[in-house]
């Protein structure tokens, strides 16, 4: 039987509880929103004893459906002050669901200034202390929790960012080679540091496993799930062969690819910088072109990147990251780029939101554009937490509010990702809208504005845009509630068995009768907790606004502005 | 006329990167295509100058045509 583990860091003590009956078809995001609405405060200090941190893998985590080990972690953002989802791979999600943990709830603070662990195994949470790893980096809190717990160990952990409460710290969770993958975004890590707690060591040695009710049909489902994720080309061959920094070239040709602090839609850099270069450079220096983040994938599209020297540096080196560091703050050197991936995973904190700062700290005139060493250096310096380091690890927000800069492009303070509003509109409709703050994976328009993946909808044009974000964004919602990687809506949008196989996967797990309408009414209804979370903690339709420079400021090579009225973009909660 | 032909991704193996090609006047984005040796159904996105074309399009002297399989990533 699942079981609800939950951990009072105020007095110290950990429980398990039964599930409750309401919270048994859920899981993933729809479980993490559900909880942080039911017992967090919307109006709390997302760093103070009153705001939770919770954990739980998707429904179909720990089954053998493919590219189901997504973790989500959920709470109440110090980045945004909005309700936050934040899922990642590697191996904690497929521990969880074997172990039967159904979620993990963290509340209170301890009383004292001292750094604890958490360890689990299938018979429940201990509190340990932790004092000797504070201050470490994540891979070196990974590499002592292994050669203590043994190899098979998983990690959940902060950096020091995430010690010093950052507003851009990140969550880092083991991958099956002890490298790191995210909880990205939102700055999770700060409430886990105010929590004061530093990692959480897994050990799922005999666990129970996951029960399917009905073995026979999830079989079927999930060979019919993993032929569409093969069959379609882009989580077939490109994303395997390219990652997902394929992209650069394909953005900065529509224009649509931010460069120099949001003022151009195109890189002259690109070429050096972009995934067709990356794949043969991984190549050349015997690095592995493809990667999956946790056991079970089978699209793959994370690498390992070596430096000239043949070393590891980086994997899971995403578009994200690529872009942030290198065309928005005009670094074209992808070693340089790389390197700062690797600190960005060692202090733990979000390479987008860093990239996003590093671009108006640039623009601040702290750094000049281009200076990929300078970056690596200050990102030194949020890791010893200077009085820079400090500022800049506040986020982009927080920097621009330091230093005065007027083009700040977040949305409730959180970073723009790597896409420009003007030029592809429908994504300036999810930044505009998402709970979660300024979010291209909340509702991936990029898909059918510039992919020609489920249709095509004119990038350029505001016709359709609403519709096309709305759609995506109930469609994400309830995608993050099963532990699959949202890429697997690439298939799902164009291959008509795909989305039916998925919905069998869950009902033969559960023994349940969902149907496609179940589903997007889930999606529905975690919006709309999400929303009314929002509306107590004091946001408003004023807040779903992208910032005032995207409207008078054309963005080139199409010289476009962003030119949604207020009653369009408001119209996106007709639902 | 002279038009600027870019692949990208797959389409490169084998080929090329970047070209200035030229084709007679009122050539469509499928004679690029063609000359290239890219199916229809290998396309996945057709861009011209930027902008989502399609193949019956008639080209201009000094446009760029660029031409991705189907990919993604986020
Ligand atoms: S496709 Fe990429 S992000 Fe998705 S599960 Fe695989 S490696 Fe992770």
């Amino acid at each position: 039987m699942d079981k609800i583990f939950r951990v009072d860091m105020s007095k110290l003590t950990t429980s398990i509880e039964d599930v409750p009956a309401k919270w048994a078809g859920l899981g993933g995001r729809a479980l993490t929103s559900t909880i942080v609405a039911e017992e967090v405060v919307p109006t709390c200090h997302p760093l103070g004893p009153n705001n939770k941190l919770v954990f739980a893998p998707g429904l179909l985590s720990g089954t053998a459906a493919a590219n189901s080990g997504r973790m989500s972690c959920g709470a109440k953002s110090p980045l945004t002050g909005t309700i936050k989802e934040s899922n990642a791979g590697g191996t904690s999600a497929q521990q969880f669901a074997r172990m039967g943990i159904k979620a993990l709830i963290i509340e209170g603070l301890p009383k004292d200034d001292k750094w604890y662990g958490l360890h689990l195994t299938k018979d429940g949470a201990t509190i340990v202390a932790a004092d000797d790893l504070a201050g470490k980096g994540n891979f070196a809190v990974i590499e002592a929790l292994e050669a203590k717990l043994g190899k098979k160990t998983g990690v959940v952990t902060i950096g020091p960012a995430g010690e010093m409460k950052m507003a851009m710290a990140n969550i880092s969770v083991k991958d099956p080679d002890s490298k790191i993958r995210s909880h990205g975004r939102g700055g999770l890590g700060a409430v886990m540091g105010s929590k004061k707690i530093k990692y959480i060591s897994i050990d799922s040695e005999g666990a129970p496993g996951v029960t399917v009710a009905d073995p026979e049909k999830f079989k079927q489902a999930a060979r019919t799930f993993a032929k569409a994720l093969l069959d379609h080309p882009v989580s077939g061959e490109g994303l395997p062969t390219y990652g997902t920094n394929v992209l650069v070239n394909i953005l900065h040709e529509a224009g649509g690819l931010p460069t120099r602090n949001f003022t151009l839609g195109q890189f002259d850099g690109h070429d050096k910088i972009c995934g067709e270069t990356m794949h043969d450079t991984i190549v050349k220096r015997g690095g592995k072109p493809k990667h999956g983040c946790h056991a079970g994938c089978i699209i793959q599209c994370s690498q390992v990147y070596l430096n000239e020297q043949g070393k590891y540096v980086t994997s899971g080196f995403e578009y994200e990251t690529i872009w942030g560091m290198g065309a928005n703050c005009c670094i074209d050197n992808l070693d340089d780029i790389a390197e700062a991936d690797n600190i960005m995973d060692d202090i733990g904190v979000d390479s987008i939101e860093s990239a996003v700062m590093f671009g108006v700290a640039m623009e601040a005139g702290i750094l000049p554009f281009g200076d990929g060493k300078g970056v690596i250096r200050l990102l030194g310096e949020i890791g010893k937490g200077t009085a820079l380091g400090r500022i800049l690890g506040g986020g982009t927000g927080h920097v621009g509010k330091a230093y005065g800069v007027t083009r700040v492009p977040v949305v409730k303070n959180q970073g723009i990702p790597a896409y420009d509003p003007r030029s592809v509109k429908g994504i300036g409709i999810t930044y505009a809208t998402s709970t979660m703050g300024a979010d291209h994976t909340a509702g991936y328009t990029i898909a059918t504005n510039i992919l020609n993946v489920g249709g095509y909808v004119d990038p350029l044009k505001k016709d359709g845009q609403v519709e096309l974000s709305r759609n995506l964004q109930i469609a994400t919602a309830a995608v993050d509630s099963t532990g699959m990687c949202i890429f697997v809506a690439f298939p799902a949008l164009d291959i008509p068995e795909c989305l039916p196989a998925l919905i069998d996967m869950i009902n033969a797990r559960f023994g349940i009768n969902l149907t496609g309408d179940d589903v997007t009414n889930l999606g529905k209804s975690i919006l709309k907790i999400e929303r009314q979370f929002n509306i107590e903690a004091g946001f408003t339709n004023k807040d779903d606004r992208l910032p005032e420079f995207f409207n008078f400021e054309p963005v080139p090579p199409h010289n476009v502005v962003w030119d949604f009225s207020d009653e369009e973009i408001d119209a996106f909660w007709n639902f | 006329m002279q038009i600027t032909v870019k692949l990208f991704a797959t389409f490169r193996v084998g080929r090329f990167k970047i070209e200035q090609r030229s084709y007679p006047a009122q050539s469509t984005a499928r004679a690029v295509l063609e000359d290239v040796g890219v199916t229809e159904e290998e396309l996945g996105i057709l861009m011209v100058n930027g902008r989502h074309g399609n193949l019956d399009q008639p080209l201009c002297e000094g446009d760029t045509v660029s031409l991705f399989p189907l990919v993604g990533g986020g």
